[in-house]
C-alpha cells in the first residue's frame, strides 16, 4: 500500500541522507529487515494520530536542528557512586573516558564490534523486540534507529552485577545527530542496574531493548542532561519473564523536544514492571512519555507514575496505555499521570488508556493537572518559609512519589539533589 | 504585644463584612482566650493576622511590637514573632516532618540576621521538644502530617511552635477533635512555651481547654466583634449558659 505522499516524502529525504552502516551477515539482515519496516511504516508526519501532540518534524528532518552546547556539571550525577563509566560523545565511544569494560556477573560489548561478527547472541534480540513493539501501535522511529545505530553497548548479566552500569552520553558538537542502540540480557536470577546520564547529541534517536530472562531484576534510572536545545526521541522496549522485575526512572529537566516511548511485555507470570518519570521544564520545552504496558501473564503488577511541573509556555504529554490481554487474570495495574502548572502559559495533555480483555484483573487510572496548594503554601509560609523556597518544597512534594520508584537509595538522593538545583537556578 | 484596632475585614472575592470593628490589646505574658458562636469571625481573625489571602481590611489596623503586620507577607509575620497554631493542619506528602521543621526554623533564622542552625544542633533541640509532647522518630520522619491522627496533628502544631519560638502565638481551636488525654499534652506543651515575653491568644468553643491554659481574660466574639470581655469566669458562665444570655444583655 502507498504512503500518503507527504510522509512517503519525508521518509525518502531522510533515508536519502543515510547509509546502512556495514556488517556482519546476521546484523545486515536485521538492519534491512528494519529498513524494510521503516519504508512500509513511513516515518511519521503531525497528521499521525499517535503523534497529535507532538510534533515529529525536528525528530524526522534530514537533518538535525542545531542545538546550543550547555556547560557541563563541575559535578556529574552519579558521582559518589561506584559505578562502570561509558562514554559516548555524541553517539561516538569515547575509549579513554570510559572505564573497562570487564566486570564481575556481566559481559559488555560494543554493538559496533558485536555487528562485525558473522553470529553472536545478540541476533536473537537486537530488533526483536523493537519488531514485537511495532503491535498494534506503529514506531517507525525505533525501527530507523535499528536500521542505522552506529552503536551502543549489548549487555549479558549472568549473575549479580557487581556495580551499576552508567552511560555518559555527552554532547559537544552543536550539530550532531547520534543514534544509538542498546541491546540487553538478564539472565535468569542476574541483577543489573543501568543508569544514563547527559544530553548525548543535538539529536538523539535511542533504542534500548531489554529482555528480563526468569527472575532476573532490570533497574534503570537516567538523566536526560541540562541542554536546553536538544531533541531525543527514545525508545525502551522490555521483555519480562516469570518472577521478574523491571523497574525504569527518568529525569527530564530542560530540552527542547524529548519523546520517550517505553514499550514492555509481560510474558511470564508474577512479573513487576515500574516506569515512572520527573520532567521539568521552564519555557520552550516539550516533553512526551508514552507508554505501552502489555500483561499477557497472570498475576503481574504494573506501575506508571509520571509527573511533570510546567513553567512559562512548557508543555508535557502522556500517552500511556494498559494492555490486559485474554486470561491474563490477577492483573494489577496502575497508571497516575500529573502535571503541576506553574502558571496559565504551561500546557499538559494527557491521553490515559486501558483495555481489558480479562475479567479478574485490578486495573486503575488517573490524571490531573492542576497549580500549586494554595492552603499547602500558606501553611508553610506562615511557618516563615518565604514563597519562593515553600513553592519548591511543594514542588519536590508532588515529585515525590515519582522519585520514590528509585529504589537505590543513594541514586534517589542524587536525582532529588538535581531537582532542588533546578529549582534553586529558577529562583535567584 | 499585640494590639487590634477597629478592624474591619471583608471576603475579598464577595461583599460580605466578616469584622466589623474588633478592638484587642494583649500584654507581654499574657493569655488571651477568644470564645463566641459559629460564624463570629473568630477563625477569620486568625487568619488576618497571620496574613492568609482572601480577606481584605477595609479599616482599623493591627500591630504586632508596634510594627504594622498587615502589610507584611505571610512570611514576614512568622518571623516577626507571629505563629498560627492552625484548626486544621495542612497535610503535605513528600516533605519530611524534620526537613519541613529545619527549613522554617532555618529560613526564620535567616529572616532576622541570625546563624542558621547546623544539621546536628537542629536535631538535638528537635528530639528533645518532641519526647515532651510524646512524638517519636517515626512522626518525626513521616511527610508533613499526612497519615497523623487528630491528635498527632495537633501535637506536631505545638512543635512547631517550640522550635519556632515565636512571641506571639494564636492557638485556632486546637481542643477541636482532641480527646481528653490529648488535650492535656497539648495543653501542657502550651503551658510549658508559657513566659514573661510571650503572649497567647487561644480560639476555643470551649471551658474545658480553658481548665487548662488558664487564660487572664476571655473575650466573647459575635457578629464580627468583641462584645464582652472578663476574667476566667466569663468562660465558665457560657459553658453553664450558652451564648444566648450574653448576646442579649449586651444587645
Amino acid at each position: 500500500m502507498a504512503l500518503p505522499a507527504p510522509k512517503q516524502d519525508v521518509t525518502d529525504a531522510r533515508l536519502a541522507a543515510m547509509t546502512l552502516p556495514e556488517g556482519g551477515v546476521w546484523a545486515r539482515s536485521a538492519r534491512e529487515d528494519a529498513l524494510a519496516r521503516v519504508m512500509a511504516m513511513g516515518l511519521p508526519t503531525p497528521r499521525d494520530e499517535y503523534w497529535k501532540y507532538t510534533n515529529p518534524t525536528s525528530l524526522v528532518a534530514a537533518a538535525a536542528p542545531e542545538a546550543a552546547l550547555h556547560e557541563n556539571d563541575a559535578i556529574p550525577l552519579y558521582d559518589g557512586i561506584d559505578r562502570l563509566k561509558v562514554v559516548f560523545v555524541d553517539g561516538s565511544f569515547d575509549a579513554e573516558a570510559s572505564d573497562d569494560l570487564t566486570l564481575e556477573g556481566v559481559e559488555i560489548e560494543r554493538l559496533s564490534d558485536v555487528t562485525q561478527m558473522d553470529i553472536h547472541w545478540a541476533k536473537d534480540l537486537y530488533g526483536v523486540l523493537e519488531t514485537n513493539g511495532q503491535k498494534p501501535v506503529e514506531r517507525p522511529m525505533a525501527a530507523l534507529n535499528t536500521a542505522y545505530a552506529t552503536d551502543g553497548l549489548v549487555i549479558r548479566a549472568t549473575g549479580q552485577v557487581a556495580k551499576p552500569i552508567a552511560l555518559i552520553y555527552k554532547h559537544e558538537s552543536t550539530t550532531s545527530d547520534a543514534i544509538l542502540h542498546h541491546v540487553i540480557r538478564v539472565e535468569e536470577g542476574a541483577d543489573l542496574t543501568l543508569l544514563e546520564n547527559g544530553p548525548a547529541a543535538a539529536r538523539f534517536n535511542k533504542a534500548m531493548e531489554v529482555d528480563v530472562a526468569d527472575k532476573g531484576a532490570f533497574h534503570h534510572v537516567r538523566a536526560q542532561g541540562r541542554d536546553h536545545e536538544r531533541r531525543a526521541n527514545t525508545h525502551l522496549f522490555g521483555r519480562l519473564g516469570t518472577e521478574s522485575v523491571f523497574k525504569s526512572f527518568t529525569l527530564t529537566a530542560n530540552g527542547r523536544l524529548t519523546r520517550n516511548e517505553v514499550v514492555l511485555e509481560l510474558t511470564g507470570d508474577d512479573a513487576q514492571a515500574h516506569v515512572a518519570g520527573a520532567a521539568l521544564g521552564d519555557g520552550d520545552f516539550h516533553h512526551d512519555d508514552t507508554v505501552f504496558i502489555t500483561h499477557d501473564a497472570v498475576n503481574c503488577e504494573s506501575r506508571q507514575v509520571f509527573k511533570k511541573v510546567l513553567r512559562n509556555g512548557a508543555v508535557g504529554v502522556f500517552q500511556g496505555k494498559i494492555l490486559v490481554q485474554p486470561g491474563a487474570q490477577k492483573t494489577d495495574g496502575y497508571q497516575i499521570s500529573q502535571s503541576l502548572l506553574l502558571d496559565d502559559d504551561s500546557q499538559f495533555l494527557a491521553k490515559p488508556e486501558l483495555e481489558i480483555y480479562a475479567d479478574d484483573v485490578i486495573c486503575s487510572h488517573g490524571s490531573t493537572s492542576g497549580a500549586i496548594d494554595e492552603g499547602a503554601l500558606f501553611y508553610l509560609r506562615s511557618r516563615g518559609v518565604p514563597e519562593g523556597p515553600a513553592t519548591d518544597l511543594l514542588v519536590l512534594s508532588f515529585l515525590a512519589e515519582a522519585i520514590d520508584e528509585i529504589e537505590n537509595e543513594a541514586i534517589a538522593a542524587d536525582i532529588l539533589s538535581r531537582l532542588e538545583a533546578w529549582l534553586a537556578r529558577r529562583r535567584s | 504585644m499585640l494590639e487590634i484596632k477597629n478592624l474591619h475585614v471583608k471576603l475579598e472575592e464577595e461583599d460580605k463584612q466578616i469584622l466589623k470593628g474588633v478592638d484587642l490589646t494583649l500584654e507581654p505574658g499574657k493569655v488571651h482566650a477568644i470564645m463566641g458562636p459559629n460564624g463570629a469571625g473568630k477563625s477569620t481573625l486568625s487568619y488576618v493576622l497571620s496574613g492568609k489571602d482572601g480577606y481584605e481590611v477595609t479599616e482599623g489596623s493591627a500591630t504586632l511590637l508596634g510594627e504594622d503586620i498587615l502589610e507584611m507577607e505571610p512570611e514576614e509575620r512568622a518571623s516577626a514573632g507571629l505563629f498560627l497554631a492552625f484548626q486544621y493542619p495542612v497535610e503535605i506528602p513528600g516533605v519530611g516532618n524534620m526537613t519541613f521543621l529545619r527549613t522554617a526554623v532555618n529560613a526564620q533564622r535567616k529572616a532576622r540576621g541570625e546563624e542558621e542552625l547546623s544539621a546536628g544542633e537542629f536535631l538535638k533541640i528537635v528530639r528533645e521538644k518532641a519526647k515532651s509532647l510524646k512524638i517519636d522518630a517515626d512522626m518525626l520522619k513521616r511527610p508533613v502530617n499526612v497519615g497523623f491522627s487528630g491528635g498527632e496533628k495537633k501535637r506536631n502544631e505545638i512543635l512547631q511552635m517550640a522550635m519556632l519560638e515565636p512571641k506571639m502565638c494564636i492557638l485556632d481551636e486546637t481542643d477541636s477533635g482532641l480527646d481528653v488525654d490529648a488535650m492535656k499534652l497539648v495543653s501542657e506543651g502550651v503551658n510549658a512555651l508559657r513566659d514573661e515575653g510571650r503572649s497567647f491568644l487561644v480560639i476555643t468553643h470551649y471551658q474545658r481547654l480553658l481548665d487548662h491554659i488558664k487564660p487572664d481574660l476571655v473575650h466573647i466574639m459575635a457578629d464580627g466583634r468583641i462584645v464582652k470581655t472578663g476574667g476566667p469566669e466569663l468562660a465558665l458562665e457560657v459553658e453553664n449558659n450558652g451564648y444566648t444570655d450574653i448576646l442579649e444583655e449586651v444587645a
